[in-house]
This record gives C-alpha cells, structure tokens and sequence, in this order.
C-alpha cells in the first residue's frame, strides 16, 4: 500500500527526475561540485596537525596485531620476525624525521648524536606515543652504546610474552630516524632481567615486566664524525 | 664514491640561453638523494628561446657534482638546513638547503639574492616533505610525479625570476 502510495506522489510532482541518466547527471555533479572545495592532491593537505587529530590505542593496537600476524605466518623463526618487524617499522622512521623536522619550523637539523637522540627521546616519542621517552642514558660499558627507556611501549602492551620481539618495529623506526639524520646505528629491543634491575639499585619496586629498553649501537665511523666535531 | 647517472632525470624544455641579457642566465635547480638526483628543473626566461645546449647543461651538472663534497662538509658543521652559498665557479654560485634526511636542493645561479633562493627552497621543502608522507614513494627514489614538478616550477617563476 505504501509502495503504491509513493508511486502516484512521484507523477504528480511538477519536476521529478524521469530517467535513470537525469538521476546520474545530477549525482555526478552533485560530486563533482563538493569535490572541487575538497583538497584533490597530496601536495593540497596541510601538514601541520589538528589539535584533536589522535588515533585510538585500540585502533593502533588492533592494526599492529594483524601486521605481527600477517608476518608471523610468513617466518619460520622469532629472529626473522623481528626482522621483517624492524623493516616495516624502518621505513616509518625516514617519514618520522622529515615531517617532525618540518613541523618544529625551525629549520634545523641535528648534527650531534647527543641532540639526535634526545630529539628521538623526546619529540618523536611524543608525537608518536603520547610522552615522552622514560629516560636516556649512556652505557658505561660501551662507548658506542646508548639506551632509551620506556616503561609501556604501545606495541606490546597487549602481549604476555616475547614483548621484546614486537617492540622490534619500534627499534625500527628509531633506526630509520637514526639512518635518515645520518647516524647509521643498529637499535635492539631487550627487556631488562632480573639481575639488570637489582644492579640498578630499584630497591622495594616490584619489578616491571613491561618495560623496556632500546639499545642504540652506533657505527664507528659515527663516532668519529662526532668526536671531530668537538 | 657517488654514482652520478643523468638517465634518471627530466629535462625542461623551458630553459633559456638568452646570454644577450644583463639579468641572470637559466638557472639550474636540482633535488640530490644520497646517490643521484631526484629531481631537476630550470628556471630561466620565458619560453620561446631555443633549448640551452647540451654542452652547457652537462657542464652545469659537473659543476654540481664537484660541488657535493662541500655541501657534504657543510652540512655537518652547520646546523640550518639553509647553507646559503656553498660553492663559486667563475660567475656562477651554488646555494644549498638539506633537509632533516640530508635531501639536499641545490640551485646553480649568478646574482645573489638570498632573501628570493631562501624563500624558495621553503617552499620547495614544504612541497618534499608532503611528497615524502606518500607510503607509495619510497625514499631516495627519483620524483615523478607532475603535480610536485608544476608546483615546483611555479614557485621558481614565483621567487627566482
């Protein structure tokens, strides 16, 4: 009855949309008219971020568990998986430097090693994960050695074991910062052991299990290049 | 040792060889990834002039290559992306702007009009750094696509002539 009912209002309307081809011409420029207000190129978005523009933890934490699972049925071994994690995470870190550079408008680059990773301990820790790194600190056994702490990286909040191995992708990005500023370095992801937080004195503190640390290993030539800069 | 391969980049029919002129002759404006350029352009006098000659061009690109160990030196003594002039040949200047990944943007002129290059490479790094957010362009790879090449061609009939 209804059916009918609207059929018949139809007729009797002084401009109705008779064919199928009137119906499509109108929807196309309906589209086409909202479409030229709307940025149409890459080159047209801005780059500078909203104050509300921020992605779920569940979303991220959704996304990165299919990407760990997508690669998981493709290895045979955990040290392959953290390759390929650490690849996927590399190439994020180029992208990372170049837009957080842009947007500190300050038109500066980091040429120190000292500056470049407090820059990744903090600047890029925060736009990424929402804080800032836990600490940074000099390894006093090796020169070439650096760490940055974190206490819950995103990546393995969710996981019960071998958090180390998908805190992978984060060594990769700060690999890939590291390798775009010009400081070639090899990043790993441990998970401090017992006998590490006793020797660290955290006396009366249950020990952390999620925590985490990045071990930066840089390249000598790296070194160098910094020593001769004074 | 950097491989230098020009197969990879465009040529502009746009350039000039107009030397009767007392204003700058074409300027040559390339983007160097770490191995080989990415991208050039250049920016001379309206169309209508004859092709620059393939000698001349070469010659401006050795001039270039011979530059890069310089702007390399620079670029870790000086902090600013913009490295003003770096290199002079006979007449003519190059002035640099490396970028956060070391992209450098090299530009081959002859009069000396900082405030007009600076603004320039600004807008050309604005234009690289929304080129680099694309997943789909992997990085250090030349630049194809013509929507960046007429943005920077714009922006140099904007500041450089």
């Amino acid at each position: 009855n209804n059916r009918t009912r609207r059929r018949k209002q139809t007729k009797n309307q002084p401009y109705s949309i008779d064919n199928n081809k009137d119906l499509l011409l109108t929807f196309i420029a309906f589209k086409m008219s909202r479409q030229t207000a709307m940025p149409t190129s890459i080159l047209d978005r801005p780059l500078t971020r909203g104050r509300t523009e921020q992605v779920s933890l569940s979303a991220f934490g959704l996304m990165y568990s299919e990407l760990v699972q997508y690669h998981q049925n493709r290895v045979s071994s955990i040290p392959e998986l953290e390759r390929r994690l650490e690849s996927s995470g590399y190439g994020v870190g180029f992208k990372v430097l170049e837009l957080l550079a842009f947007r500190g408008r300050e038109a500066k680059r980091e040429t120190r090693i000292m500056s470049i990773l407090q820059f990744i301990s903090v600047t890029a820790w925060k736009s990424l994960f929402g804080k800032g790194a836990d600490s940074l600190e000099r390894s006093l056994d090796n020169a070439d050695e650096y760490m940055i702490f974190d206490n819950n990286p995103i990546t393995s909040t969710f996981l019960s074991s071998h958090k180390s191995s998908a805190d992978a992708y984060i060594s990769g990005i700060i690999a890939g910062i590291l390798e775009g500023a010009g400081f070639t370095a090899r990043v790993q992801a441990v998970c401090p052991s017992a006998d590490e937080g006793d020797a660290r004195g955290i006396i009366g503190l249950p020990r952390r299990k999620d925590k985490a640390v990045f071990v930066v290993k840089f390249a000598d030539k790296v070194l160098e290049r910094d020593a001769a800069l004074g | 040792a950097k491989q230098h391969t020009t197969s990879s980049v465009h040529y502009s029919p746009l350039s000039s060889n107009n030397m009767s002129s007392s204003q700058q002759s074409p300027l040559l404006f390339l983007i160097v990834g770490r191995n080989e350029p990415l991208y050039s352009a250049e920016f001379g006098k309206p169309p209508g002039t004859p092709i620059t000659a393939q000698s001349i061009t070469r010659q401006n690109f050795i001039v270039m290559h011979s530059a890069l160990d310089l702007v390399d030196k620079s670029c870790w003594v000086n902090s600013n992306m913009y490295l003003k002039v770096v290199d002079t040949v006979n007449h003519q200047m190059i002035s640099t702007f490396s970028t956060a990944c070391h992209i450098k943007f090299m530009l081959l002129h002859t009069g000396k009009n900082e405030d007009a290059i600076k603004n320039f490479f600004m807008d050309v790094y604005e234009l690289y750094t929304k080129l680099s957010m694309n997943p789909f362009y992997r990085f250090d790879t030349p630049i194809t696509s013509k929507q960046f090449n007429a943005r920077v061609k714009a922006a140099g009939r904007r500041y450089l002539s």
